[in-house]
């Protein structure tokens, strides 16, 4: 059954994770401190911090998440377990939508625990009216990340270059709904009104998400 | 009925046809040696048979399920092995993994280390929890690739012992390897395979144990 | 014959884009508002037009990949894009050179020149992937992935001007609504367009012959290894 595969992958790559919390210290300890970066790069305290906060902190979780998707697949090669898994009866579809959906808890997770140092040290001003709209950004915007990075992790997961190819394929494509993500959770963070962008980000996750259940099982196998 | 149908199968690297016109009929019960040099093509047939690649023309029909052994031990390192087990169980949708897993540990003599991590055995260990996994589901079909090279001696002894109680069963088996002796005497049937075709197949005869290089000078282009 | 071709359509091409360029230079008078660089849009225009073009046609050829899983269509689908990029990237070198004499800056990050850098990258990406992988099929069947997925990149950046206020100008074309531009103005967008397009047959029938003989190579370097 389709569902409880989806949930056997997820739980398997979850629970490996809690064990070794290698890509979770890595991805955690990486926004931290591109968090700090940022903010010797850019006075935190003026005014104009607003103009490009969402776009700061969705840098800081473009990177921090390579870490976690870039390993989706790769942590399948050590030992043969990828072929153990395509030659299951779990279907390829099945295989992605466990594995994304891990790979969505776990950047989601490292995205709550950045916010709030990003908040910090930025300054940021806080309401609760804004609590909706900002989960709402993050749960989409994660999710666009998550289907590229861990369609191309499965593309690239058998190639000689895949340290580079990942991030050259990767990065371009996720480009739209990272501006997108960008510019709403700015005007969240002023309190401006959304604008098309949720309705194009909406779109953006409808039709990657499609896209990639679809060629998973032609990039796997053939 | 055959329990392993391979018909017309061809498979190109590029424009070179690694498989040319392989067909195999395989009736249930029988075990069957695929022969053959290195590059002849027994690794390709056999990741095709499994799922793992396409064939680019032909088609396979398998009556039941598959269990594959290959020459990667496909466990996780940062698991148990009892989870390990029972992680494969439910990927094969087993009625109660947890049950069969401690059966499996029994059975392969591991069960004193059920709750040690695989990355903790010793190789022969690892070998016989890879043994476990694949026989696991009590597959219809067993497809191993080349199962006696670096196997321990413990692993080797585990491993013909599960084969020939997998015969009894009526379970059919098809089994990649150079080591002519060990694979000779547990076949029923033999397959030689050269240059991606298929240039003998029939009964394994007496002869053919007696002289073991017998299928090579005969059939072979040498 | 098809040497023939070729230099058949190089003479007509540029023939073509010699009297063109003529007409451009001589005949037609500045712009009102722009002044003399309003000429490169005849430069600019046709090449964006191929390289999108090419770019969505690359996504036809790449299914016509993976539904038939014939060589020739991938072979043919690297070959267009490969082409396409190259007018892609004579469409941004151009409008970069339009933008600093109108707007006064090289770059802008408005919508419609973001997402076509982003398809550039993209398609870009493309290519490099080709190079990272050795299995003439394998190679194909990925290499048909990316280009489905950048086309929507492709469809975005052409959306563009109408989903977003764009810095870059609305359409002017009569074919977009755009009301046209003045008369004798647009013809010589068209011509250019149809030479250009003849010069990228020209590369594409170029390079498909190259990608027949790395074929050949390929398969007489597996033949001699299987032995």
């Amino acid at each position: 059954m389709f569902l409880r595969d989806v949930w056997t992958i997820t739980a398997k790559d979850l629970h490996s994770e809690l064990r070794t919390k290698e890509a979770w210290n890595a991805s955690i300890a990486f926004s931290v401190v591109i968090l700090l970066l940022f903010s010797f790069a850019f006075d935190p305290s003026s005014e104009q911090i607003q103009e490009f906060s969402g776009g700061l902190l969705w840098m800081t979780y473009a990177f921090a998440g390579a870490l976690v998707l870039n390993r989706s697949f790769a942590r399948e090669l050590q030992n043969d377990c990828l072929d153990a898994l395509i030659a299951s009866p779990v279907s390829s579809a099945a295989l992605f939508v466990g594995k994304a959906l891990a790979n969505f808890a776990m950047l989601f997770a490292v995205e709550l625990v950045s916010l709030p140092v990003f908040v910090l040290f930025y300054n940021v001003p806080w309401s609760a009216a804004q609590v909706w709209p900002m989960l709402l950004v993050l749960v989409m915007g994660t999710w666009a990340l998550t289907v590229i990075g861990t369609l191309f992790s499965a593309l690239t997961v058998n190639l000689r270059l895949r340290e580079l190819m990942l991030p050259t394929l990767v990065y371009p494509m996720m480009i739209p709904a990272l501006i997108a993500a960008m510019t709403i959770t700015t005007n969240v963070l002023a309190g401006n009104p959304v604008g098309f962008g949720m309705r194009f980000l909406v779109a953006f996750d409808i039709i990657f998400t499609l896209l990639a259940v679809v060629f998973v099982d032609t990039v796997l196998v053939g | 009925m055959n329990a392993l149908e391979i018909s017309d199968v061809w498979k190109y690297y590029g424009d070179f046809p690694a498989l040319r016109e392989v067909g195999l009929n395989i009736a249930p019960g029988s075990t069957m040696a695929l022969l053959g040099r290195n590059g002849a093509g027994k690794t390709t047939l056999l990741r095709i048979v499994a799922g793992l690649a396409r064939p680019s023309r032909g088609s396979i029909k398998i009556h039941g399920s598959i269990g594959i052994l290959g020459h990667g031990i496909a466990l996780y390192d940062e698991l148990t092995a009892f989870e390990n087990l029972t992680l494969f169980g439910r990927l094969y949708g087993l009625p109660d993994p947890r049950k069969r897993a401690d059966e499996m540990l029994e059975r392969v003599g591991l069960a004193r280390v059920r709750d040690g991590l695989a990355r903790e055995f010793s190789r022969g260990m690892r070998q016989r929890l890879a043994v476990g996994r694949a026989f696991l589901h009590d597959p219809e079909v067993l497809l191993l690739d080349e199962p006696f090279t670096a196997l321990d001696d413990l692993a080797i002894a585990v491993l013909q012992s599960m084969i020939k109680s997998m015969r009894e069963r009526g379970r059919t088996i098809v089994m990649s390897t150079h080591q002519l002796r060990e694979a000779l005497e547990l076949a029923s049937h033999v397959a030689l395979l050269q240059r991606g075709q298929i240039v003998h197949t029939g009964e394994r005869t007496q002869q053919m144990l007696d002289d073991t290089g017998w299928l090579y000078k005969t059939y072979g282009d040498n | 014959m098809r040497e023939k071709i070729i230099i058949g359509l190089a003479v007509f091409a540029g023939a073509l884009l010699a009297w063109n360029m003529n007409t451009i230079f001589t005949a037609l008078p500045d712009e009102l508002n722009q002044g003399a660089i309003y000429r490169i849009i005849y430069f600019h225009v046709p090449a964006n037009i191929l390289g999108m073009t090419g770019f969505g046609l690359g996504m036809f050829l790449s299914i016509g990949y993976l539904v038939t899983k014939d060589l020739r269509y991938d072979a043919l689908a690297a070959s267009v894009t490969e082409v396409s990029l190259v007018f892609a990237s004579i469409g941004l070198a151009t409008g970069s050179i339009w933008a600093r004499i109108i707007w006064g800056v090289w770059w802008a990050w408005d919508y419609r020149l973001t997402s076509w850098l982003v398809c550039w990258l993209i398609f870009g990406g493309y290519l490099m992937l080709r190079r990272a992988v050795d299995e003439p099929n394998q190679r194909a069947r990925f290499a048909a992935v990316v280009s489905i997925l950048g086309s929507v990149n492709a469809y975005i950046s052409y959306k563009s001007i109408e989903w977003w206020n764009t810095q870059h100008p609305q359409p002017v074309l009569s074919i977009r609504n755009g009301g046209g531009m003045a008369a004798g103005m647009e013809a010589p967008i068209w011509w250019n367009l149809l030479a250009l397009a003849c010069f990228s047959a020209i590369l594409v029938m170029v390079r498909m012959r190259q990608e027949g003989f790395a074929r050949e190579i390929d398969t007489l370097r597996r033949m001699a290894h299987s032995q």
